[in-house]
């Protein structure tokens, strides 16, 4: 089984290259081929893994540059799993909205053997080298086929993260001249009883800590994201929020938590502070956008507060229970799965309405409802998702990370569940704008849901509701990984 | 038996909700089938919950429950289920009996409204989330059917979604009860971590079982007041009782159904479910979260009853009437008459359903006019809406004997009377009775006696599908009555787990001759003040400040929007403000110090490091050329130097020597 990993990473890259070569009008099918290609493998990978086992499994091993650590060194555990089924179905849903040039799609697959790269690999160098293969497309993307200001956004956005990825680099060097190894599980091991000594580990941990902060982002390490996400076009946006902002969950759960454990629980309460500061703020601000895209970027920002939320409280407490650990755990990649979802559908819908209207603003419609009653059904059931109504996968995540996390910090907590209101208000506000009243005379001849669009929203939301109801199937991916991890991180 | 109904009750909410979901799927033109569906649908729920009620006759104290495993995650399981008890049954028969009416009234009310089948399948869907509170047996599951119910509520007051006043009601109702629920929310995860499970009953390990409560200890207040918040929310008690009213946007049925009937009493019913979280350590009947609600009911009653009594639109009056009748309920519950609160709780849902579906009629016979003071006369013109609406204001005002909210409403002052850390409660509530009878009095007068105004000209009677349910609730308000007087208590008993014994001689309580001296004063106060009611209010000619104070509703809109509502505002913007140009400015700032740095290590090259070298180069160069002018090649020039340096050399010699 072990070369579906290879295979996930490298048939989107042969992809890419074939789609250079195929004729402009048969570039989109092309790359949603690619994409069926990868999902079938992906699907594949999920038949072939063994839920009740927490080790790293399709262990792919291969010796690359032993002078310096490198080894190629990928697999799988509940976790990766995950992320690699999330990127499966993103890609394909991002192909969707709107027709690109051949370009655009070719770099979109780039991006996508980088995310698979990166979710899969164990070993810090081979992990490195796809984090920064998914950097420069992602910089394409914006810089080539953005809106406006998309120079500077894209500029703001490579610098930024690709500062943070030499602090992680720079990090990753020392550690690997003090402890002489790259391995995750070897590095994890380390650090339970100290990693490193010294004040020099205060450096490291916060060139990691940076590098992954900014990619998530962490308050106040976020603002290259609305800019970014407003800019993007929209394929390129729904991967960004769905996927590379996973990178630095991910990251995050590899690298930071099990590395440096002690540190953690020394500057726990400040992280825990940001963690809030992310949900509330961002959650406020979005409140005070105008520009839909813009808000969706800042409820982003809001979500992924909630993951690094449970992250932070159950690192941060000594001695956490491991009934508490396990459901903030549980919530947090519940959550990755639900917010690359979610988010990823507001974005399609806002790319859905930008395309009919040519203008994104909550002032450049109103009473869309008896325009076009599906596109506003359908929209809804992702906001309600987004806001965490219950019955929609929203819900479960959230609701797991609160019940961990109210009980390692309650005081952090109970501030976080403010961000659940104000995202209400945000998401209530926006559907007051859009679907009710009058309707505006520039929204007179708007169609709605096409049949290709039907085809994709239909099973997106079907997906939501299913998570929704039966969180389990997603679930069972992880449960013996969050087991173990709980026992590791807590 | 009993487990084979447990294990099927499920299926009462799944019918309507499936109904929900089979409409949704229709074309706007099949209208026939929406509503035949709908009513199909309630009418299977509402013969199932007879079905399960009628175990619950049987034996006193009568609870089963079924409970199974959601989802599990790490080791653990997260498990939720069904629990079937006299209240979950009372509650079943009296939400889908007032909603079958409701629906059947529905399908006159709107014929001639344009999306007829979204109408159905949003009161379906309310239905099923409604039935799932009820017959919930975890908190989450309760949370989340609880949530579903907010949706549907939201959606219907919203229905007509072109009138931005519609929009802005529903936003509203969403919005203030999601305040309450955010408190309820961490009550659920307080409760869980305390206790382990949000199960109420689990043979023995339930949250609301001995073992479960133990290991509570003190937090239990504050899981209790925090669960609270969100029945606060729900019922609308003061301070967030503002959206109820506004609520009335909606369509009549909706707010006769979600806005009086069935969804704001969850609240009441949350509190009476969880009752043993609000109870736990009682010393008397008293725990500092009971007083607690005791006193907000309170609040919430009196100055609702105050507001309506100053509202000219017939839905608000009915609207804050609502609200004080819950706060009533809520000091019921508060002062340990849980079965009387719950009592009044199905007896209200009969008679202010009655009540609603007779404006509605009254709205609809007057072209959709909602003003009472352009109404008037109408008791000739619409004598089934007439009858049936007097026999609910009768009801609602507590007239003594034939009328079903006399009765609770009694029990419920008699507990009042019984609290023992103040009376004045008990005081209160007795003015919150003649209040009721009093604008419940004026809004008769206005409506129904008098001269016919402006919008009764052409009034006209409703259609028989309106008019069946008016008669069938207005039969359920008067003979409801049955079980609930003191001779025979039987729905008290049944609730609190007894069997009811019959003594006629305890029918005439003392309580009963003083609530008709209230009521009568109420009524005759009422006839007195507004027998020549005009279109100005005779309050409003004799104290006008008092008037205006109460017709704006206190102000508290206003209120909460400069202050609440203005602070959140401002803190949006001012995050929005931070974000772009402080913590965005501080990004820049290392941008520039960046770019700064550049600056000057490029002037430093070029005029420094560059300029340096350049000049080095220079002074070479310039002495290369000197030396090299020097190398002309002429023999004559080599030999003088070659002569004045010999020269040079000899005089130095002579000199040194």
């Amino acid at each position: 089984m072990a070369h579906l990993i290879t295979g996930l990473i490298f048939i989107p890259l042969l992809g890419a290259l074939f789609l250079s070569v195929v004729p402009p009008r048969l570039a989109r099918p092309a790359a949603l081929g690619c994409s069926f290609i990868t999902g079938c493998l992906a699907l594949e990978m999920w038949h072939h893994f063994d839920a009740a086992n927490p080790a790293l499994q399709m262990i792919q091993q291969h010796v690359w540059i032993p002078a310096i650590g490198a080894q190629a060194l990928a697999g799988i555990d509940g976790l990766s799993l995950l992320l690699v089924l999330l990127t499966s179905l993103i890609f394909p849903f991002a192909f969707c909205a709107g027709r690109m040039s051949r370009g655009f799609y070719s770099i979109m697959l780039v991006t996508q053997a980088a995310l698979y790269g990166t979710f899969t690999a164990q070993n810090f160098v081979l992990w490195f080298l796809f984090y920064e293969m998914s950097l420069l497309p992602a910089f394409l993307l914006i810089r080539i086929w953005g809106g406006e200001k998309r120079d500077r956004a894209a500029t703001k956005f490579f610098l930024y993260t690709f500062l943070g990825s030499v602090a992680l680099l720079l990090s990753f060097l020392y550690i690997y001249f003090v402890r002489g190894t790259f391995d995750f599980a070897e590095l994890a091991v380390l650090g339970k009883t100290g990693l490193l000594t010294g004040n020099l580990r205060w450096l490291a941990f916060a060139g990691i800590f940076l590098g992954l902060a900014v990619k998530v982002p962490i308050f106040p390490f976020h603002t290259w994201l609305p800019d970014a996400y407003e800019t993007a076009p929209t394929g390129a946006s729904m991967v960004l929020t769905g996927l590379l902002s996973k990178m630095g969950v991910y990251g995050f759960i590899r690298l930071l938590l099990p590395l440096f454990p002690n540190e953690i629980r020394i500057v726990g309460p400040w992280l825990l502070g940001l963690a809030v500061c992310s949900i509330v703020f961002a959650s406020l601000a979005a409140w005070a956008q105008s520009d839909l895209k813009r808000m969706v970027a800042y409820l982003s920002i809001n979500h992924l507060g909630y993951c690094m939320l449970g992250l932070f409280a159950v690192t941060a407490s000594t001695a956490a229970p491991a009934v508490e650990a396990q459901a903030a755990l549980s919530g947090v990649f519940l959550q990755i799965f639900n917010h690359g979802l979610t988010a990823a559908a507001l974005f399609y819908f806002v790319g859905l309405l930008e395309e009919r209207r040519g203008a994104r603003g909550l002032g450049d419609f109103g009473g869309l409802m008896q325009r076009t009653p599906l596109l506003c059904g359908w929209m809804s059931v992702a906001m309600f998702s987004s806001l965490g109504l219950p019955g929609l996968n929203g819900f479960i995540g959230e609701f797991l990370i609160f019940k961990g996390s109210f009980a390692l910090a309650a005081g952090y907590t109970a501030a976080a569940v403010l961000g659940l209101l104000i995202t209400a208000i945000v998401f209530l506000r926006a559907m007051q704008a859009l679907f009710s009243g009058p309707l505006a005379d520039t929204c007179g001849n708007f169609p709605d849901l096409r049949l290709g669009e039907k085809w994709v929203v239909v099973p997106v939301t079907l997906l939501m509701f299913a998570v929704g109801l039966y969180p389990q199937f997603v679930l069972h991916i992880f449960n013996s990984t969050v087991t173990q991890m709980a026992r590791l991180l807590g | 038996m009993s487990t084979s109904i447990v294990a099927h009750l499920w299926l009462i909410p799944a019918v309507p909700l499936a109904a929900s979901f089979v409409i949704l799927s229709l074309t706007n033109v099949q209208r026939a089938a929406a509503a035949g569906f709908a009513i199909a649908g309630q009418v299977i729920a509402l013969l199932l919950s007879l079905g399960a009620f009628w175990p619950t006759l049987q034996t006193p104290g009568y609870r089963v429950f079924q409970n199974f495993t959601w989802f599990a995650f790490g080791e653990q399981a997260l498990r939720i289920g069904f629990v079937l008890d006299p209240l979950a049954a009372v509650m079943l028969v009296m939400i889908t009996l007032v909603s079958l009416c409701i629906f059947v009234f529905s399908v006159g009310y709107m014929a001639a409204d344009r999306n007829f089948t979204r109408f159905f399948a949003y009161l379906s869907f309310f239905s099923a989330a409604m039935l799932g509170v009820v017959i919930a047996n975890s908190l989450l599951l309760l949370f989340v059917c609880w949530e579903l119910v907010g949706l549907a509520s939201y959606l219907l007051i919203g229905f007509w979604i072109h009138k931005p006043s519609a929009a802005a009601a529903a936003k509203k109702a969403f919005i203030t009860t999601r305040i309450g629920d955010i408190g309820f929310f961490l009550g659920i995860l307080w409760l869980y971590g305390r206790s382990g499970t949000l199960l109420f009953y689990d043979g023995g390990t339930g949250a609301l079982e001995s073992v479960g409560l133990l290991s509570l200890g003190t937090s239990a207040t504050f899981i209790a007041l925090l669960i609270f918040c969100g029945a606060a929310g729900k019922s609308g008690q003061f301070p967030l009782h503002v959206w109820l009213p506004d609520a009335m946007e909606g369509p009549t049925p909706v707010s006769a159904l979600i806005h009086a009937a069935t969804m704001v009493a969850a609240g009441v019913f949350l509190v009476a479910r969880v009752y043993p979280l609000f109870s736990l350590g009682a010393i008397n009947g008293v725990t500092p979260s009971l007083t607690v609600v005791v006193w907000i009911g309170v609040i919430t009653a009196l100055i609702s009853a105050l507001i309506a009594l100053a509202q000219p639109d017939i839905k608000r009056i009915l609207a804050y009437s609502t609200v004080s009748q819950l706060g009533l309920m809520m000091v019921s519950l508060g002062v340990g008459g849980v079965a009387a609160g719950i009592m009044h709780l199905l007896a209200h849902g009969f008679f202010k359903a009655l009540l609603f579906l007779g404006s509605g009629s009254v709205i609809h016979g007057c072209h959709e006019e909602q003003d009472i003071r352009r109404m008037g006369g109408l008791r000739g013109l619409m004598p089934v809406t007439f009858f049936t609406y007097a026999i609910g204001m009768l009801a609602l005002s507590g007239v003594p004997l034939f009328f079903a909210g006399a009765w609770t409403k009694e029990e419920i002052l008699h507990a009042t009377s019984q609290w023992s850390p103040s009376r004045v409660p008990h005081y209160l509530m007795l003015a919150g009775v003649v209040l009721t009878a009093l604008y419940m009095t004026r809004q008769m007068i206005y409506v129904f006696f008098g001269d016919r105004r402006a919008a009764a000209a052409h009034a006209h009677e409703s259609p028989p599908v309106m008019m069946l349910p008016l008669i069938v609730l207005a039969v359920c308000a008067v003979g409801f009555s049955v079980v609930l007087t003191p001779a025979w208590p039987w729905l008290h008993d049944y609730l609190s787990g007894e069997r009811a014994t019959y003594n006629f001689s305890l029918l005439i309580q003392p309580m009963l001759y003083f609530a008709l001296a209230l009521v009568a004063a109420g009524i005759g106060l009422g006839i007195l003040l507004y027998r020549r009611a005009s279109e100005i209010d005779p309050i409003e000619r004799t104290l006008p400040a008092l008037f205006r104070f109460l017709e704006n509703r206190m102000w508290l809109d206003e209120l909460y929007d400069r202050t609440i509502l203005g602070w959140a505002r401002f803190a949006a913007r001012l995050s929005d403000f931070l974000d772009r140009y402080f913590w965005d400015g501080l990004v820049r700032l290392c941008g520039g110090l960046g770019r700064l740095f550049g600056g000057l290590t490029k002037s430093l090259d070029e005029r420094g490091i560059n300029a340096g070298v350049d000049d080095a180069t220079g002074v070479t160069r310039a002495l290369g050329r000197f030396v090299s002018a020097r190398h002309s090649g002429q023999v004559q020039i080599y030999l003088s130097v070659i002569a004045v340096g010999m020269l040079a050399l000899l005089f130095l010699y002579a000199w040194l020597t």
